[in-house]
């Protein structure tokens, strides 16, 4: 086992299972970019609702929740919730077996980079199918593609409130009075594409947001007035998606000192020209060499992470390839605090063993429970702007005390078959502190040992 | 959620860290006394008009529209002085200021001039003149002068302290636990391994002081998240109180309380946001109440990164402003006065014709419960804590003198 196999798995992967190592060992940075290749997670995934089918539901329940029937409401929430321990059940078990954790790394931080949360009602039971369906078929595709991808999607729609944003000259906004939402037209500025520094104004923010007027969620034939603004021509619709030409803002649109045309592909002209934008390339760049390299990673790193993404016109392939190849990011520890998912997420892989299988919608609770009393609510950051990505984010005192709490109470259940100390070489090889391999060795119980693993200083970081 | 005993264990197993460490336990004893300060960020940026409607004034309800409340019965704002008024949510507040313990500023706002809730929250808790320019929050740098940069004295009520808090200075951080307790040996065993990890170690023995503290104080307190639809706020604020009010607690306080970025659908007297300022008032009260005592040493602060729109945006809600408003609460304050320079809601007077223009700083406020209540000397204030703050003077009148 080399140092590098071990950090292959711990730093670009989520945590050592039991032979990952060892297989990593040989060709670490050949193991990695094979995973780019690879993905063995769609069986995993095969069994959950679409999106369209998830939005004929809603809109067909929008009337009885507008009714305000409290039995009809409480069924709503409750199919949401069992909606979301379905989903969740899936990603941690693909968390916990799959082959490609570099690539599943890759997806989490995509989707942690396009947050959305259940935090929203009518966001939350899409959260699963946005990961699916937006994040994961372009985490190793065209950053352009992931992010037209992802604001089309009813999840981000209706989180950032584009889904009820209406141009105030355009007929519906004649006939309804209604108007203009900015959220997700600055949060696409701000947080998905330029960044906060990217150069842009409150003018191109109110810009963006008129362009992207009539970006909605297909809701069926709808109410009559609705039925008949749908009727205009120009109407485009899928996955869920529809763009209404009847409360699109009319006129051409001036962003970032660029003309775009009225109507729906105005918007993936202006959307296109963002994900290619060098500010997007320095954000991006920035973002990624802090999820893998440190919490202040080497300017050099980036730069080279930022050449990667203009060079390739933002080809994701390309820029986790550069990731790979960067010097920086095969230092040893400390390296980085894991967060609580990404530390749930290692314990269970490296001493899961059979217990793995049997995780479905019931067992999943007290894992998400888990996850946030250390911190971390899957999918649901505490704003658009996702997790924090820094040390300080997950060690504050209570933090700590939950983490070490949370793996003795895994350990009890999980520690009694094998031997601690071959479970602690397997999960760090040579990360593993001689320190740390004593204190196990000389642990009172298997279970204990294994608790002194999961709590141990090599193992929270990565 | 622990029980009582097993609180005791942990807190035994506590003492004993301390016990073999070189470290004073509790190095509060800077602060002459009781005095207790708590901040209430209130994440997401606050319709302070929504808050704090000027229901006197003339544009108030055309401007306003549907968001206006109405002039009486049912969703009618608390009157205050014929022109402001409270939210008809935040009756515990209006009683509050009937018994002169609540100030209120209209029309603050940070130095920071932009849109962005994530840049404004940086500048709100750096106390910096731009994002990012300050790399540690403002009440970590405060904690030192203080006296109070031990480790326990001061609680953020999260799992890890946010930015305002962090810093050089050692704080603690608190919320009730879901998890079964791990036994004290163990838990020694940790510690050791923890030796060569600064982070991990420090973190560990705050977080064992911190639950020693909470084991006495929050024994009754119900499970955050707990039942009804203000459960989670009151009942962090109850325990976050009782910790505070611990004779040997912590003496500053932090607490987040998120949900006010109301795009959509806002509501007027009732709706999203009055059920939000609902939580935020039944917290307030329990946070007084967990006091007990020593609320009548205690100043509590709240403010936003920012405000919203004043006219109702497309979508019934209202989008990022400027100027929100400041609550200052608690028993040392010089309560039922509003501190607003008025200048109306015309367009002309609306910063870039749609948001509330700022009067006050936020600085000024902090630095004068820093300067009046806490005894902060002037340089600390102006060089270490709020350095490049000298357009935002130490506001006076504050504290009840």
């Amino acid at each position: 086992m080399s140092l590098e196999g071990a950090l292959a798995a711990n730093r670009f992967g989520l945590g050592a299972k039991p032979g990952e190592i060892e297989a990593a060992s040989t060709d670490p940075k050949g193991w990695l970019a094979a995973q780019l290749r690879q993905d063995d997670s769609a069986e995993r995934f095969s069994k959950l609702e679409t999106t369209p089918t998830l939005v004929a539901d809603l809109v067909a329940r929008q009337q009885a929740c507008r009714a305000k029937d409290p039995d009809a409401i409480k069924a709503f929430a409750m199919e949401t919730r069992a909606l979301f321990l379905k989903e969740m059940a899936a990603r941690f078990l693909n968390g916990f077996e799959t082959a490609q954790p570099f690539r599943e790394r890759l997806v989490w931080f995509w989707s942690n980079h396009f947050a959305v949360s259940i935090s929203k009602a009518q966001s939350a039971r899409f959260v699963g199918a946005f990961e699916r369906e937006a994040i994961r078929p372009h985490a190793t595709g065209k950053f352009a593609d992931m992010l037209l991808a992802v604001e089309h999607h009813p999840a981000m729609q209706l989180y950032l409130d584009n889904a009820q944003s209406i141009g105030p000259d355009s007929m519906a906004g004649q006939l309804t009075g209604k108007g203009l939402n900015e959220n997700l037209g600055r949060e696409i500025l701000e947080l998905h594409t330029l960044g906060v520094e990217g150069g842009y104004s409150q003018t191109d923010v109110i810009a963006l947001a008129r362009i992207l007027t009539g970006w909605s969620i297909d809701r069926g034939r709808g109410r009559p007035v609705a039925r008949m603004m749908n009727a205009v021509a120009g109407s485009v619709a899928d996955g869920g998606f529809r763009f209404y030409p009847a409360r699109h803002e009319p006129g051409a649109k001036t962003l970032l000192e660029r003309n775009y045309p009225q109507g729906y592909d105005g918007g993936v002209q202006a959307l296109t020209d963002l994900a290619h934008h060098p500010a997007t390339a320095r954000h991006i760049a920035t973002k990624l060499a802090i999820h893998f390299i440190a919490d202040e990673p080497p300017p050099d790193s980036v730069k080279r992470l930022e050449r990667a993404f203009l060079d390739s016109q933002g080809d994701l392939l390309k820029v986790s390839e550069a990731l790979i190849a960067e010097p920086a990011a095969w230092q040893p520890l400390p390296g980085k605090v894991r967060s609580p998912v990404e530390y749930v997420t290692a314990a269970l892989r490296i001493a899961g063993g059979d217990r793995i299988a049997m995780i479905d919608e019931k067992s999943i609770g007290p894992v998400i429970q888990s996850a946030r009393a250390m911190g971390e609510m899957p999918f649901s950051a505490p704003s658009p702007k996702g997790w924090p990505d820094s040390a300080s984010a997950w060690t504050g005192s209570d933090a700590v005390l939950e983490r070490v709490e949370w793996g003795h109470a895994a350990a009890q259940k999980l520690g009694s078959q094998s031997d601690p100390v071959t479970l602690a070489d397997e999960a760090l090889g040579p990360l593993l502190e001689p320190e740390t391999r004593t204190a196990i060795q000389r642990a009172a119980s298997p279970a204990q040992g294994l608790a002194l693993l999961f709590a141990s200083p090599e193992f929270q970081r990565r | 959620m622990f029980d009582r005993r097993t609180f005791l264990k942990i807190g035994a197993a506590c003492a004993a860290f301390v016990a073999a460490g070189a470290r004073a336990r509790f190095a509060h004893a800077a602060l002459p006394d009781d005095r207790r300060f708590v901040v209430l960020i209130l994440r997401g940026g606050l319709d302070g008009l929504a808050a704090v409607p000027a229901h006197g004034d003339p544009d108030y309800a055309t401007l306003r529209g549907a968001l206006a409340l109405p002039k009486s019965g049912t969703g009618a704002p608390i009157d205050l002085d014929g022109f402001f008024g409270l939210h008809p949510s935040l009756h515990n507040l209006a009683e509050m200021w009937g018994e002169k313990e609540l100030a209120i500023f209209h029309n603050v706002s940070t130095p920071y001039r932009d849109r962005s809730h994530f840049d404004a929250q940086n500048v709100l808790e750096t106390g910096g003149l731009s994002p990012h320019r300050l790399g540690d929050g403002w009440l970590n740098r405060a904690l030192q002068p203080l006296g109070l940069d031990g480790g326990s004295g001061a609680l953020a009520v999260a799992s890890s302290p946010p930015l305002l808090l962090d810093g050089p200075a050692r704080v603690t951080s608190w919320i009730p636990s879901r998890m079964p307790a791990a036994d004290e040996e163990f838990l020694s065993r940790v510690a050791r391994l923890y030796a060569r990890d600064a982070v991990f170690s420090t973190a560990l023995k705050q977080g064992l002081e911190t639950r020693a503290i909470a084991a006495q104080a929050t024994h009754d307190v119900p499970n955050a998240g707990g039942n009804g639809p203000y459960g989670a706020v009151t009942s962090l604020m109850e325990g976050g109180g009782k910790i505070l009010a611990a004779e040997n607690g912590p003496r500053v306080g932090v607490f987040d309380v998120s949900g006010w970025d109301t795009h959509f659908n806002q509501g007027a007297g009732e709706g999203q946001l009055a059920r939000r300022l609902a939580a935020l008032d039944e917290g307030l009260a329990a946070l007084k109440t967990a006091l007990g005592p020593a609320w009548k040493r205690t100043v509590i602060v709240a403010a936003s990164e920012f405000g919203r729109t004043v006219a109702v945006n497309g979508t019934g809600g209202t989008d990022h402003g400027t100027a929100s408003i400041a609550f200052v609460l608690g028993g040392a304050v010089t309560g039922g006065t509003i501190h607003a320079d008025w200048k109306g809601l015309k367009s002309s007077v609306l910063r870039d014709g749609r948001d509330l223009p700022a009067v006050t700083d936020t600085r000024a406020i902090f630095k004068g419960v820093l300067a009046d209540h806490l005894g902060v000397a002037k340089k600390s204030l102006e060089e270490l804590i709020f350095p490049d703050s000298a357009t935002a003077a130490a506001r006076k009148g504050i504290i009840r003198v």
